[in-house]
């Protein structure tokens, strides 16, 4: 087949937080072939010594996210057709992020604003209570909905230059979960949660450039939820002070 | 390196400034087209209550609202925090007021 005599070079990070450098690779070009599956034939037929991380190949688990030419992606659902830059692919480990080595980028930052920013459920009923009915219709919900397909690959986090211009900023991710709980029936303690986020590394700060938005794989959009968290932040302002 | 506070402050000065402008600008236009001098602008304003009030708030929520806007620009550009940061946004605030608070006196002062 003519389409397996087509080979790509493919520049891959190699390295860990203390530096390292762009390796080049000559990788045989498929059909419907994903980014994710580029870097895999490297490992597995080139180097067996580069690190990177996957699981699920199906775009649920949120792990395999890496910069490609530049730009955040999930790499498991990435085809190279659709991203390739002549026949050249850049991967790099997410942006925002420590290197842990390598593909793989160390994902505690990330997860750790997500709790800062309060996206631990606290429920207010006991398992002792009556389970509480949560209509599907009603416009809480509705909203909490919009986001409860994340799946935390922190995409949004890599392309978010507030987070790159200050370290502390929560994030798109962390953020929008913050809203969804801020919008669930179940969720009791509202004023905690816009505690929460309304501190000097909160949804303040967001420059409102949708970059999030834009690049989140899963079609959610933080950007509104971080609007929504803002509109509900200046309003309690006022009424707290009342 | 907003918190609610400061973020409350741009906003509302924001909104003081919106209309403030307007009329700025709309005096501006005034005054050029219709020739005024330099003396006959001062004749008016000099003594002027409603000025000093137009034009001190002006410069206050001016003053607000650069300092805190800077102050974000400072710490995503260079990562200044802290110490550091609390003093430039007072210092930027209190350098301008005092350079706007000179100009709208010497035009309202007589
Ligand atoms: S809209 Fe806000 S959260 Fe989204 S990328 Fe821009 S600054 Fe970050
Ligand atoms: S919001 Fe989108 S880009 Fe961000 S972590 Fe969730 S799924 Fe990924
Ligand atoms: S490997 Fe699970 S989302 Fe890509």
């Amino acid at each position: 087949m003519s389409e397996n005599t087509k080979t790509l070079e493919v520049s891959v990070w190699r390295g860990t937080q203390e530096g390292g450098a762009f390796e080049t690779f000559s990788v045989p070009a498929q059909e419907s072939q994903t980014v994710l599956d580029v870097v895999s034939w490297i490992q597995q037929s080139a180097d067996p010594t580069l690190t990177y991380r996957y699981a699920c190949r199906v775009g649920m688990c949120g792990s395999c996210a890496m910069m490609v030419n530049g730009q955040p992606r999930w790499t498991c659902r990435t085809h190279v057709s659709r991203v390739l830059d002549g026949n050249r692919l850049e991967i790099a480990p997410l942006r925002n992020l420590p290197v842990i080595k390598d593909l793989a980028a160390d994902m505690d930052p990330f997860f750790d604003k997500w709790i800062k920013a309060g996206g631990v459920h606290r429920p207010s009923r006991t398992r002792h209570e009556p389970i509480q009915e949560v209509s599907p219709e009603e416009p809480g919900r509705v909203e909490a909905n919009k986001a409860i397909e994340c799946i935390n690959c922190s995409v949004c986090y890599a392309a978010c230059d507030t987070v790159a211009g200050n370290e502390d900023y929560l994030g798109p991710a962390a953020l929008q979960r913050a809203w969804t709980l801020y919008n669930d029936e179940k969720v009791q303690d509202r004023g905690a949660i816009l505690d929460a986020v309304s501190g000097s590394d909160g949804c303040l700060n967001c420059h409102t450039q949708g970059s999030c938005t834009r690049y989140c794989p899963n079609e959610l959009d933080p950007l509104s939820a971080i609007a929504g968290l803002k509109r509900a932040v200046a309003t309690s302002f006022f009424r707290r002070r009342a | 390196m907003l918190d609610l506070r400061l973020y409350m402050a741009q906003r509302l000065s924001a909104m003081v400034m919106a209309p403030l402008v307007l009329g700025h600008i709309a005096v501006m236009v005034y005054a050029i087209q219709g020739g005024l001098s330099t003396a006959e602008i001062l004749g008016r304003t000099q003594g002027s209550i409603p000025w000093l009030l137009f034009y001190g708030t002006f410069v206050l929520a001016v003053s607000v609202h650069a300092a805190i806007g800077l102050r974000v620009i400072v710490h995503e550009t260079t990562g200044l925090r802290g110490r550091g940061l609390r003093i430039f946004t007072w210092g930027t605030g209190i350098v301008l007021l005092m350079m706007g608070a000179r100009a709208v006196a010497a035009v309202t002062m007589l």
